[in-house]
Formats: C-alpha cells, sequence, structure tokens
C-alpha cells in the first residue's frame, strides 16, 4: 500500500502562513487612529467603488486587506451578524467584542481545516461614548485577535508605519491633524515614494452624530481638509 | 451566533430571514395558528389595533401624520402609540391595523433599508423601497385573513425627481402611487374627505400641515377609534415631512398651537 508523505502539522502551519503573509504583503496598508472626537481609518484605494473600509453597525466599522473578494465576504458576514443580533436583541446588544471574536472564531477555522488560509486582515473598530472606550481590533489570517489602543495597522507596510505612528502619534488630535498623521504615515510605509500618491479612502466614526456614527468622507473633502492641515503647520 | 451559518448571499435582511432564520419572521408563527379567526378568539377585540394615519403632497415634499391611538376592542389600548416612524434618511412609513404586526413591520423594513444600504453601499431607490414594503404585506397575507391586518402607507421625496411620493397598499401587497393624498385606518374615510375637500395642488408646507392636523381632528371627531389632539394631556399627533433635506419631525411648539385652533373651531 503506497504511503502518503508524511508532513509535520508544524511545517504544514508554517506553509500555510507564508502563504498567507505573501498575499497580505502585496496590498497597501490601512491605518486606523483614535482622534478628540472619534475614529478614523484610512486606505489607499485607487478604485471609488472597490471599498475597503465599511460600516458595519451603529458604533462599529471595519477594514480589511489582503484578497478583495476574501474580506468582502467577511465585511458582509460581520453586516449580517450585527443586523440579525441587533433585530433579534436590541441595538445596544450588538458589540464590537462579540464581533471581533466571530470573526477570529471563523478565520482560526478555515486557516486550520481549509487548505488554502485566508489572505486578509482585518480591523474591527468602535466609537464609545468617551474616548476610553473606544475598541480596536486587530484579526489576523489565522484568527489570532489583538486588542489595540490609539492606533491600529493592517497590510504589508505595517511596521514601518507603526514605526513611523510611535514617534508622531499623540492624544486628542484634531481631524484634520488625524487625517494629515494618517496620510504622513501611510507615505511612510514606502520604501521609496510612488511616483504619484494613490487616491484616499477615507472613514470617520464620529462620536457627536446621532445614531448611525460612520461617515463616508468624499474624496473632495478629504483633499480639501488635507490643505488647510498643511497650510496650518 | 457563528458568523458565517446560513448560505443566503443577497442584499435584503427580509430575503436573509426567509432563507436562513424563518423562526425569527414576524409573519410566521400567525400561519400557524390556522382556526384563529374562527375560534372563540375575537381579534379586534384582543389585540391592540392602530388607527387613522394619512400623507400628502405639498410643494417641496410629503406631509406623513398619524393619531395616538390604539385601540382593543371598545377600550383604548394606548393613548401615545406611535404610527409614523421614519424608514430610512428620505421616507417614512406609517401604519394602520393590528399594532403588534405593524410594529414589527416597521423594524423589520427599517433593517431591511440600513441594511442593504451597508452591504450594497448606496440605498434603494424610492421606487425599490416601495416595492419591498409591498413583498412584506403579501407576506403578511394568511395572517390579515385571520384578522390581523397590516396597512402601511410609504412615503418618501425621489432625489432623482426632485419630488415628495406616497404609495399606499392593500392587504394582499397591492402598491398603488397616489399623486395628492391619501388616508387609511378607521378614521380614514373621514380623513380622506377633508383632505379632498381642501387639497390644493403646490400647496405650502404649512398649509399642508394643518390639513394634515384638520384631516386627522375629523376623524377623530366621528371615528371611535381615533383620538384628536389631547390638549390636557400634551398627546399631540405624529407628524413628519420629507422634503430634499431628509425626514423631519413637527415639533410639539409648533402642533400645540395648531391643534388649538382647531379644536376651538369645533366649540362652533
Amino acid at each position: 500500500m503506497a504511503m502518503p508523505f508524511y508532513v509535520s502539522p508544524d511545517q504544514v502551519m508554517q506553509d500555510k502562513a507564508e502563504y498567507a503573509r505573501k498575499g497580505i504583503a502585496k496590498g497597501r496598508s490601512i491605518v486606523t487612529l483614535e482622534y478628540a472626537e472619534g475614529l478614523l481609518l484610512m486606505a489607499e484605494n485607487p478604485s471609488a467603488s472597490l471599498n475597503k473600509i465599511s460600516e458595519i453597525y451603529d458604533r462599529i466599522a471595519f477594514a480589511g486587506v489582503g484578497k478583495y473578494s476574501e474580506f468582502e465576504n467577511l465585511r458582509k458576514a460581520g453586516i449580517r451578524y450585527a443586523d440579525l443580533k441587533g433585530y433579534a436583541y436590541s441595538r445596544q446588544d450588538v458589540t464590537t467584542k462579540s464581533l471581533a471574536n466571530a470573526y477570529s472564531e471563523t478565520m482560526g477555522t478555515i486557516f486550520t481545516r481549509d487548505p488554502k488560509p485566508l489572505e486578509v486582515e482585518i480591523l474591527v473598530v468602535e466609537v464609545g461614548e468617551t474616548p476610553a472606550q473606544n475598541e480596536m481590533y486587530h484579526v489576523s489570517f489565522d484568527g489570532t485577535i489583538t486588542d489595540r489602543r490609539q492606533f491600529a495597522i493592517i497590510g504589508g507596510q505595517a511596521e514601518r508605519i507603526r514605526t513611523y505612528l510611535q514617534d508622531h502619534y499623540r492624544p486628542d488630535l484634531t481631524l484634520a491633524e488625524a487625517l494629515a498623521l494618517s496620510r504622513q504615515s501611510l507615505l511612510a510605509g514606502y520604501e521609496r515614494l510612488p511616483a504619484e500618491e494613490s487616491a484616499l479612502e477615507v472613514g470617520l466614526l464620529e462620536r457627536r452624530r446621532r445614531g448611525r456614527k460612520f461617515y463616508r468622507m468624499p474624496q473632495a473633502e478629504v483633499a480639501q481638509v488635507l490643505a488647510t492641515a498643511n497650510h496650518g503647520a | 451566533m457563528p458568523l458565517l451559518s446560513g448560505s443566503y448571499d443577497g442584499a435584503s435582511f427580509f430575503e436573509l430571514l426567509q432563507h436562513d432564520f424563518p423562526h425569527l419572521l414576524p409573519f410566521q408563527h400567525l400561519q400557524a395558528v390556522p382556526q384563529l379567526a374562527s375560534s372563540e378568539l375575537r381579534l379586534p377585540q384582543a389585540v391592540p389595533f392602530a388607527t387613522t394615519i394619512l400623507a400628502l403632497r405639498f410643494v417641496d415634499g410629503v406631509v406623513v401624520a398619524g393619531d395616538r391611538q390604539a385601540t382593543e376592542g371598545f377600550e383604548v389600548a394606548s393613548r401615545r402609540i406611535e404610527k409614523v416612524y421614519k424608514a430610512d434618511d428620505y421616507s417614512v412609513i406609517a401604519i394602520a391595523g393590528a399594532a403588534g404586526p405593524c410594529l414589527e413591520m416597521v423594524k423589520l423594513f427599517q433593517v431591511e433599508m440600513e441594511h442593504y444600504q451597508k452591504i450594497e453601499g448606496e440605498t434603494l431607490a424610492l421606487d425599490g423601497k416601495a416595492n419591498k414594503l409591498a413583498q412584506m404585506v403579501k407576506q403578511n397575507l394568511p395572517a390579515a385573513f385571520q384578522g390581523l391586518i397590516v396597512v402601511p402607507i410609504f412615503a418618501g421625496y425621489d432625489l432623482r425627481t426632485q419630488q415628495g411620493c406616497i404609495f399606499k397598499y392593500d392587504v394582499t401587497g397591492g402598491r398603488y402611487d397616489e399623486q395628492q393624498f391619501y388616508a387609511t385606518g378607521s378614521g380614514g374615510k373621514e380623513a380622506r374627505s377633508t383632505l379632498k375637500k381642501f387639497f390644493k395642488a403646490d400647496l405650502s408646507r404649512d398649509a399642508a400641515l394643518a390639513l394634515a392636523l384638520e384631516a386627522l381632528v375629523d376623524a377623530a371627531d366621528v371615528d371611535v377609534g381615533t383620538s384628536g389632539p389631547d390638549i390636557v394631556r400634551g398627546i399631540y399627533p405624529v407628524v413628519k415631512i420629507v422634503t430634499r433635506d431628509g425626514v423631519a419631525d413637527v415639533a410639539e411648539v409648533e402642533l400645540r398651537p395648531l391643534s388649538e385652533k382647531l379644536l376651538t373651531a369645533l366649540q362652533g
């Protein structure tokens, strides 16, 4: 009887992780950070219609990098999960913690069970009633979940951006400052600056909004705020 | 609750429930009780009913109003029920019929609008929303035959054609466009007479608001299921106005003097 070759679980996991990391590294980074009046999410996205940042529920937003079809499926599943829970119980019962855990569980299961791991990393973030109640969760391709404060980064150039933000981030940024800092940090992610700057996709969770806190900032407004921020600096 | 438990992959929350979570549908449990109508339980006496609602167009959009009474047989079940709800940024839904199923339908419809918008990244056209509601009313048909009727009015501002639109429904889910005004519920006929008599094309906002209140006062005057403005308790009809700026509630400070004027006129 022919025996299949033995491959150690160690090796399988390593190979899968390497495969996933390679896929994710191709994607551009997304940065999210806390500012005085909420949370800001920023992605470089040449497409105006294929979004990487999205609303999930009243206070909760989602961002994904990697393979579009995969994080798009996760995004939709998150919206279904949140809307179902809010419908069956109440709007207050939809929590980011439970959603992030559900993501972690699902992505972890896919990583161990399926031959091909997901090539995605996601962020699930919530604006709290006070800045101290903000929540940011980073869920990795293998389901690893990490709790972040102040800022969180996903995507290929995460390390370099993290270093930049560690040096430059401070609490209580204004929106204009937060936008400028996010963009600077994305640029700092590049080894060599690209010839032309790519379009920015920006989503905000604004504490002052009533009901649904998510606001997708139009590109014209992003450009305008950035211009005034640079002018003031 | 696991993240990917169902197999439905569309943008409709209503279909998601039908497909993967039928136990959460509002209409399901009613269909399981086929003999309700002929049994001892006489529904109009057993569950609260919401009554008069109306909508009329004016030059910048549409006014939607409803009285505040729910009736259970010959009793007042509630003096403060709300029958007019914001559906999304540019539309409102008003409901008449059995209060429980009505409120569930409103809730489901609100989630449906929001869910579609989040999944697809854009809002449904006003016509699309009206059709979606028609499908929900149709789903309620078996319950309607048992007496648990839900008859909504859906109204909104169509950003494409730049005007207010009113849709009325029958219990089978039939959907009809109304060009000027409509009223339904137990006092609907009375309210319609008033609206018919005084409605003009290109009413101003204030004139349309005053007419809506007058129609409700007239309905309350004749129909026992409808309450007029209750100045003693400070309960006024719920009135919402939809224009290109979105949905706005009419505040009590504006409703109070208008109501007082109308009630004084009744003294003759």
